[in-house]
């Protein structure tokens, strides 16, 4: 709770440091200070040390699970921030407003992991959704980001609206919009809830990029910023799979069998389309949008299992995939060229970001030695213990190996090809600081329990 | 007029609404649709609001079932708000460097 409103309060105090403080670097300190708070507020409380009792008549649920996963997405941000604190400056000249949004994205993402009423869905939803088109469309000038920026706003909008009427029909049907009362109401399966579960369905799909509803991805991952892309494709969509799953399996926790075939689909579909086109694309930044398409799909297994395995698994899950992501582009941004040729030979010119680089494609290839493959373990053995629709157990693996050749194609260009690929300097702190992502990556590839465990 | 009247207009709203969305191409056209889209939305949250009231004050004439319903209303209204100010500069943004305001525009990042 007061991560949650630390998190909304430093918003506010980066855009009035924005006022107050005229140089762009100084942004970086502020914003990093603010998260650093935000990870020990959040510990303490994960420890009940710190303990706000407000009457919020049970709108918000703070459960070990959604403490878990903020401290995640802290930390991630955390590690997003120091690694981007230069791509920040040089996107654009409002580099407090950037950060003061992220803050409020990450408000959001509070709310969407406790929240225990339909309206907080609703409301931790857009307030990730509407700063999130301001940062698409940061890169004022260039016309793929505003088209980026435009599309994501229609599209998100539009999922929004199906959301709404998807609540409005639960509601008529329930009369409450507390989960629980949902959950109640369920168990008389009536045509009313029956069309909001699959609205809402169908929105939450859109969130995620899940598909048939992925078609804006590529196209706004593509055109926003790198280091904006970096964020979207990493914290907030999987806030948006806990929203997923805590939705999912609290009100329609009892009527499981009725759309567990209906996610079975979309899952293969999203594991198909994703991994399928990620193989024909050229540029490694659009190469990264399919393939978040793609691991979207191993994330929805666990919508589709919904037990411990699956709670533990998209814990799991969250960091491996962000911590690699955010790692991966990272690199991707210190290019000078982001297509595959601009990749050849980077093992020679720069053997250490080419070496990093390769930790976090193998972690989200599901190489064993690297978090990625713990998580897809526990992906995939939720899916198996859940005892229905083997198929897309078998058809997982199968889309898993297919991921390996458009990610070992890049290491493949930074080793094996000529050429010489030119990347920006870095600085030591960024490089520190990667070494470190990486070495975590393999930690929690190794002992995966240190995260699991927390949730007890 | 019954809760099924109410249903059925708001529905049919909706649906213009989507179909504004999927098949125009002016993009303030498509904005003015989802705004259609939540308003249907209202509509039918106000609707179902006073149908839980009726219902439950048979029994007790002083209760309060059916006021969330109405809360909701003002919420997506504020998000509604807040969206058509970053929608809205967003598509100046855009005007400002294209000159048009086609939503055939969005095609051109796929090539």
């Amino acid at each position: 709770m007061i991560a949650l409103i630390l998190s909304a309060l430093w918003g506010v105090v980066m855009m009035f440091s924005g006022i107050f403080l005229k140089n762009k670097k100084a942004a970086a300190p502020v914003a990093i200070t603010g998260i650093i708070a935000l990870l020990i507020v959040s510990y303490l409380e994960y420890n009940a040390v710190l303990y706000l009792d407000a009457d919020i008549r049970g709108m918000l649920k703070f459960s070990a699970f959604g403490q878990v996963f903020t401290g995640v997405v802290f930390f991630c941000t955390l590690i997003y921030f120091i690694l981007n604190a230069a791509e920040f400056e040089e996107t654009g000249n409002d580099t407090f407003e950037y950060y003061a949004l992220i803050f409020f994205i990450l408000s959001g993402i509070g709310l969407v992991t406790y929240f225990n009423t339909l309206l907080m869905l609703f409301l931790g939803i857009e307030i990730i959704s509407i700063p999130l088109y301001i940062l698409a469309g940061s890169d004022k000038k260039n016309l793929k980001s505003n088209e980026a920026s435009l599309k994501y706003f229609l599209m998100g909008a539009f999922s929004s609206g199906i959301m709404l009427m998807g609540i409005a029909f639960l509601y008529g049907a329930s009369g409450t919009f507390y989960i629980d009362g949902i959950n109640v109401a369920t168990a008389g399966f009536s045509p009313m809830i029956a069309i909001g579960l699959v609205l809402l369905l169908i929105s939450m799909s859109f969130k995620v990029s899940a598909a048939p509803f992925h078609f804006w991805t590529p196209d706004v991952y593509d055109g926003s910023p790198t280091v904006v892309t970096s964020f979207m494709a990493t914290i907030v969509k999987v806030a948006s799979f806990v929203a997923f799953l805590r939705l999912f399996d609290n009100a329609f926790g009892k009527v499981h069998a009725q759309w567990q075939i209906l996610v079975a689909l979309i899952t293969a579909a999203t594991l198909f389309i994703g991994n399928i086109t990620a193989v024909f694309q050229q540029s490694v930044k659009r190469m990264l949008s399919y393939s978040s398409i793609a691991q979207a799909g191993f994330m929805l297994l666990a919508v589709f299992s919904l037990n411990t395995f699956a709670k533990e698994g998209l814990i799991l899950y969250a960091a491996a995939y962000s911590l690699a992501t955010i790692g991966s582009f990272a690199v991707v941004i210190k290019m000078k060229d982001y297509s595959l040729e601009g990749f050849n030979g980077l093992g020679k010119t720069q053997p250490f970001l080419a070496l990093m680089n390769t930790i976090f494609l193998l972690s989200l290839t599901g190489i064993p030695l690297t978090a990625g493959f713990f998580a897809k373990y526990y992906m995939l053995i939720g899916a198996v213990k859940n005892g229905h629709q083997t198929w897309l157990v078998i058809f997982a693996v199968l889309m898993a190996a297919i991921s390996a050749y458009y990610y070992f194609r890049v290491i493949q260009a930074m080793y094996f090809k000529e050429g010489n690929a030119e990347a920006k300097p870095v600085s030591a702190v960024f490089k520190y600081t990667l070494l470190f992502t990486a070495m975590l990556v393999i930690v929690l590839g190794m002992f995966p329990s240190l995260l699991t465990k927390a949730l007890y | 007029m019954t809760i099924n009247h109410y249903i059925f207009l708001s529905v049919a709203l909706f649906c213009i609404g989507i179909i504004g969305v999927l098949t125009r191409r002016n993009v303030i056209i498509i904005f003015m649709c989802i705004e259609l889209m939540f308003n249907a939305v209202n509509l039918l949250l106000v609707a179902f609001s006073k149908m839980h009231y009726l219902a439950a004050s048979v029994i007790d004439p002083a209760t309060t079932a059916g006021t969330d319903g109405q809360l909701f209303v003002f919420f997506i209204m504020v998000v509604a708000a807040a969206e058509v100010s970053v929608g809205l500069a967003i598509i100046v943004m855009m005007y400002r460097n294209t000159h048009s305001i086609d939503a055939s525009f969005l095609n051109r990042l796929k090539h």
